[in-house]
């Protein structure tokens, strides 16, 4: 799901970062936000409504729409569209409101 | 139609084209801009003022078919890509183009390519003479291609043949 | 509490131009960015800008970011750009609150303002539109700009603005295919330009028509598409379907600018300027005195306006200050001419209009 050619941009991918995702290690770059590492390997549902259980994905990628909530090494309601990846994070979908440890 | 399509009419493109000519002369700029917006860049651009704006940066530009020498500078320095230079002076069958084309991979000089008019059809088909990537073109390349004459007012793009 | 001479919320190009400007003159600047990395949406647009030389046209958005930077970083210490840093409150004692890296929270009071803070996305309503797969235009861009990562691999664009047009001529630079753009307006809005880029590689694009519904159960699958009437109803028997990855959804922008209301400068409904926005004055200041407002905040316009329109806010905010160049009625004069250049046209009617009815007059 990578660009790897491009007219018009060159992509300078930093180190490569691992994390997991719903318990599975996964792998992102440096300098890449958490949604989209995963948008990257192909793992669009981020989230289930509170109400309804509806799969929620990100929606404006710039921290407006609260749609990307994930919970985050523990940590719910983390908007994973403008969290930049760490080495070891945990990363897991988020059902309903979250809860704090 | 064209509000609605972004296609233009064969009347309207017909307009921005010199006569047939000029045209078998060689080289000259068609500037398929016709809509007023706030843009001078294709002023700025041309070394030997062909292309006029005027004062108020909405005009619509006016190219001066007979000072317009066809070098090209103004294709890639158009943010709409409007612009591109036809030259019918190379053989009696067919016209040489200049386009602009910022995808990848470019084609190769030599290759056969399909020729589409403004709505993207094919229309014919189109030889890649020159591909110009140069620095000054800020990765908006220039492709220079040979298609039959009767193509003069449809050909605008083209795609590789997959 | 932190206390500077001139405050600017917003790194964007009308941000970072205000700042350029009101640091040339003297002041000390303080620059506000709440992402991590400065230049606004200026560091996704691949395309050439308009407009003419005094606002960088024919180089590309993201080119601009680099150039306004690099002005910005010339000016030395007069410029001090805060990322990771939201601007969350604005208060009668022009004490801003921020809150910066998601855990400190601070006051900083500024003698002068300029909000620069640009604008959000509008949504559409439809059954099923909050299907994963169903994105923002900026988002889309965001992916496939910034981080270069496909959106999906065939995508449906809703609306034929300049940046449904844009944006999806990027998605074909980006080798995913469009497979249609939609706009409910029986007339494109882009610079017709821009979607002829789009008709000639094949893209069609369809002017009277919407989006019925999205389908999918945990991700978009497709979308059932249809043509509406003059008065924008759905005309039953007109569905089309598409099967899509990506509805990209790109139905125009909305002044972003609580910030201001919060703070009591006088605000109203433009409809031209597309939502609430500040009354202003020609030199960009709002009904509080030392409070200016610059770029989409004010009104949506182009890029180009809002670079000149930041030049203007700081050269103003600067003068206010005390930091009178020996030029400033010639720069102030020029930004004007610019401003006026740029809605002078038919496309600008929209733009006139609605400064007339968010003018303040000057006393």
């Amino acid at each position: 799901m990578r660009i790897e050619q491009h007219p018009i941009l060159n992509f300078d991918r930093g180190r490569e970062i691992n994390f997991t995702f719903n318990g599975q290690p996964m792998k992102g770059y440096e300098g890449e936000t958490i949604a989209a590492a995963l948008h990257a390997a192909g793992v669009k549902v981020l989230a289930k409504s509170p109400e309804k259980h509806r799969p929620r994905g990100f929606y404006c990628a710039i921290g407006n729409c609260a749609s990307c909530q994930m919970t985050v090494d523990g940590e719910p309601n983390v908007r994973t569209c403008i969290t930049l990846l760490r080495e070891g994070m945990t990363v897991e979908t988020q059902e309903g409101k979250g809860r704090l440890k | 139609m064209f509000e609605k399509t972004g296609v233009a009419s064969r009347e309207m493109v017909m307009e921005k084209f010199p006569p047939i000519e000029r045209i078998n002369k060689g080289p000259v700029a068609v500037v398929e801009c016709y809509q007023k917006i706030p843009c001078n860049p294709c002023q700025t651009a041309c070394p030997v003022g062909a292309i006029c704006i005027g004062e108020d940066i909405n005009n619509i530009p006016v190219r001066d078919e007979e000072k317009c020498g066809g070098c090209g500078i103004c294709v890639s320095k158009c943010p709409g890509l409007s612009i591109m230079i036809v030259d019918g002076s190379k053989s009696p069958d067919t016209i040489e183009f200049r386009i602009p084309y910022e995808f990848l991979p470019l084609p190769e000089p030599g290759e056969k390519v399909i020729g589409l008019d403004r709505a993207g059809q094919p229309v014919c088909e189109a030889k890649v003479i020159r591909v110009m990537n140069l620095p000054a073109f800020d990765r908006t390349p220039v492709v220079t291609l040979e298609v039959g004459r009767e193509y003069l007012y449809d050909f605008r793009n083209f795609k590789r043949e997959v | 509490m932190k206390e500077v001479e001139l405050l600017i919320i917003g790194s964007g190009p009308a941000g970072l131009c205000a700042a350029i400007s009101a640091a040339r003159s003297g002041a000390r600047v303080l620059v506000l960015e709440r992402t991590f990395k400065p230049g606004g949406q200026l560091i996704k647009q691949t395309h050439m800008f308009f407009g003419s030389e005094s606002q960088y046209a024919s180089h590309r958005g993201v080119d601009i970011a680099g150039i306004l930077l690099k002005k910005a970083e010339e000016l030395g210490d007069r410029i001090e750009i805060m990322l990771n840093a939201t601007a969350v409150g604005f208060y009668e004692d022009n004490v801003v609150t921020v809150l910066k890296d998601e855990k400190e929270y601070f006051k900083i009071r500024a003698k002068s303002i300029i909000c620069a803070t640009g604008a959000y996305e509008k949504s559409l309503a439809f059954p099923n539109n909050d299907l994963p797969g169903i994105y923002g235009a900026g988002a889309v861009q965001t992916l496939m700009n910034v981080y270069g990562i496909r959106p999906g691999d065939r995508v449906l664009m809703v609306g034929a603005g300049n940046i449904g047009v844009i944006v999806s001529y990027q998605l074909l630079q980006a080798g995913i295919e469009v497979v249609a753009v939609l706009d409910a307006a029986p007339r494109i809005g882009a610079y017709l330009v821009h979607a002829s880029k789009l008709a000639r590689m094949g893209v069609p694009i369809l002017t009277s028509h919407t989006v019925k519904e999205a389908i999918g159960t945990d991700c978009l699958e497709a979308a059932i598409v249809c043509e509406v009437d003059d008065k924008f109803r759905p005309i039953p028997g007109t569905e089309k379907r598409y099967d899509v990855d990506v509805l990209c959804i790109s139905v125009g922008l909305s002044p972003l600018n609580e910030l201001l209301a919060m703070r009591g400068v006088e605000m109203k409904y433009v409809p031209q300027l597309s939502g609430q926005v500040p009354m202003r004055t020609e030199n960009c200041e709002t009904s509080i005195p030392g409070i200016f407002v610059a770029g989409d905040a004010s009104g949506i316009e182009e890029a180009s306006s809002a670079m000149a329109e930041g030049y203007l806010a700081g050269l103003c905010a600067a003068a206010k200050l005390g930091h009178v160049p020996e030029d400033f009625e010639e720069r102030r004069q020029e930004y004007l001419k610019q401003l006026e250049g740029l809605r002078s046209g038919p496309v600008g009617d929209r733009i006139r209009a609605g400064m007339k009815l968010s003018e303040l007059k000057e006393e």
